[in-house]
């Protein structure tokens, strides 16, 4: 670790590279935003971006379920509420019983209700509040490893699956002529981002986590004309607004997550003027 | 009408006493019905007659009794049928990203569509394209193309790799007259190239007349299989499609 912040401080010979939180959580963004970038496009299409806010809102009591049952890394009771969560909203709107968007809105809200009910149960809601905006600058080492493992994992998982998630978002009867097994893959893409969701919402907090996900791709459908300019440009949007804003928070002492969210914003309105302009054109 | 199509060729899909029950509710029963290569079956009926659960259930999208067997040119059995299937309009959001050599690229490449697509694969793609006259679509958006070339498409899609049972579910009614002239005349140069028998839903008896082979008119059950004209002929067939007030369409 040393060697890699030795060689990060020579490359950039700034005040706040001189600090390892501001390396730390450097290599944190360098690893979250291509993650939220790739998985984003797939939000999007799928019109999942409600979906991904309300698990996000689940991680609440999934914490105060790891503090009930006493376990140090919330990390794990975190995990396993959100696949139950997100798999249970999933079936739910499958059976096609109400309109998916009231549905996500009953988990989502039950979600944040029972977190905060739970963990104010002992009086002392205010030691989680730090979740709800993330602290990206209190990153540790061996947690950007475990970021980095869940980047690979979901890199993967874009490779071998994504053909048939796209066909199966584009149109589920089509799919099924072609026999690809929708609800396999729909349930695959809800367990990524139930796993990108809940390891980085320490960092980017409960608040703000969907937009990182939902900004970057949306920005990047305002100008892409294939599959690939889209990955491409929410990769890239995606870094960029992480590495701006973090950039910025330092010297304007804003929460970084904050900062970052709006930098992404910025883009998706500068994208969409540009949209505008050229079909105007 | 058109002419029977002569073949030495066996492909053929069987169905035999196929019943259909949502609850305790009969939506299909005994529906019995055969369609061979170079034959466009069309499936006639009411709304509400049960077409598009019988498609769905071919499709084995829905439980069913009975059987749906599938032959190969030599007259051996199917086992995992291969079905194109072209839907009445492709419901799909028309500012996603996802271009035709996208769709096409991800039904049969390895490679994801994310990282890009083989200069061999689009060539392929270019030329099944080219069979349907959308060559020059391979890089537009599926949201910029027309009702017409959106169903040449999808006829192409279906095709990829080839079935053995192309079903095509009211393919025309977002078309316009001429995009749908322009379909039906692919749909007939298909028969004789490709191994396969043809299934079509539709409610537009004029296109039923033009182009089936033979049609099949559903109301819970076959009522009635035959020849396109004895089939229009029937009293119960006229009435219910309005033929005798109205005349043909």
């Amino acid at each position: 670790m040393d060697a890699i912040y030795s060689f990060l401080q020579q490359l950039l010979p700034f005040e706040w590279a001189q600090f390892h939180f501001m390396l730390n959580a450097l290599l944190a963004v360098l690893i979250i935003t291509p993650l939220f970038g790739l998985t984003g496009t797939m939000i999007v299409n799928n019109r999942m971006s409600f979906f991904s806010d309300a698990l996000g809102h689940s991680a609440l009591t999934g914490i105060a379920i790891g503090v009930m049952l006493g376990i140090d890394n919330y990390l794990v009771s975190m995990l396993g509420f959100a696949l139950l969560f997100a798999l249970g909203i999933s079936a739910i709107i499958e059976s096609g019983t109400s309109s998916s968007d009231t549905i996500i809105g009953v988990f989502s809200s039950a979600g944040v209700a029972l977190g905060v009910v739970l963990l104010s149960l002992n009086g002392g809601f205010s030691k989680y509040s730090n979740y709800l905006i993330g602290d990206i600058l209190s990153i540790q080492s061996d947690e950007l490893v475990l970021l980095l493992f869940v980047l690979v994992a979901v890199v993967i998982l874009w490779i071998f699956a994504f053909n048939r998630l796209m066909i199966a978002s584009l149109n589920p009867d089509l799919a099924v002529s072609k026999k690809i097994n929708v609800r396999l893959y729909k349930n695959l893409f809800v367990i990524a981002i139930a796993l990108i969701v809940t390891v980085s919402i320490k960092w980017v907090g409960i608040l703000i986590i969907n937009s990182l996900l939902v900004l970057p791709a949306a920005a990047a459908r305002n100008v892409a004309g294939s599959m690939r300019s889209y990955h491409g440009f929410s990769i890239l949007f995606s870094m960029v607004s992480g590495l701006c804003g973090l950039i910025i928070s330092y010297y304007w002492g804003t929460a970084a997550g904050g900062t970052i969210v709006l930098a992404a914003a910025v883009l998706f309105f500068l994208t969409f003027a540009f949209n505008r302009l050229k079909s105007r054109a | 009408m058109l002419e029977q199509f002569p073949c030495p060729c066996h492909c053929s899909i069987q169905i035999s006493h196929l019943g259909v029950k949502r609850g305790s509710q009969v939506i299909l029963q005994d529906v019995s019905l055969t369609a061979h290569h170079g034959e466009i079956l069309a499936l006639i009926g009411r709304n509400g007659a049960g077409k598009t659960t019988l498609l769905k259930a071919i499709m084995g999208q829905m439980p069913y009794t009975g059987a749906i067997t599938f032959y190969d040119a030599q007259g051996q059995q199917i086992q995992r049928p291969r079905i194109g299937y072209v839907p009445q309009s492709l419901a799909f959001d028309r500012s996603t990203p996802v271009t035709v050599a996208d769709m096409f690229c991800a039904n049969r490449s390895g490679l994801p569509v994310w990282m890009g697509h083989r200069k061999a694969e689009l060539k392929r793609i270019e030329q099944m394209l080219e069979k349907v006259g959308a060559h020059s679509l391979l890089h537009k958006k599926l949201g910029s193309l027309s009702g017409g070339e959106l169903q040449r498409i999808l006829l192409a899609y279906a095709l990829d790799p080839i079935p053995d049972l192309l079903l095509l579910d009211e393919p025309v009614s977002a078309v316009d007259r001429k995009g749908t002239g322009v379909f039906y005349q692919l749909v007939t140069s298909l028969r004789s190239e490709y191994h396969m028998p043809i299934i079509l839903v539709s409610h537009d008896i004029g296109h039923v007349r033009k182009y089936a082979t033979k049609a099949a008119f559903l109301d819970r059950t076959v009522v009635m299989q035959n020849t396109v004209d004895k089939v229009l002929n029937n009293p119960v067939v006229r009435e219910t499609f309005g033929l005798d007030i109205g005349g043909d369409r």
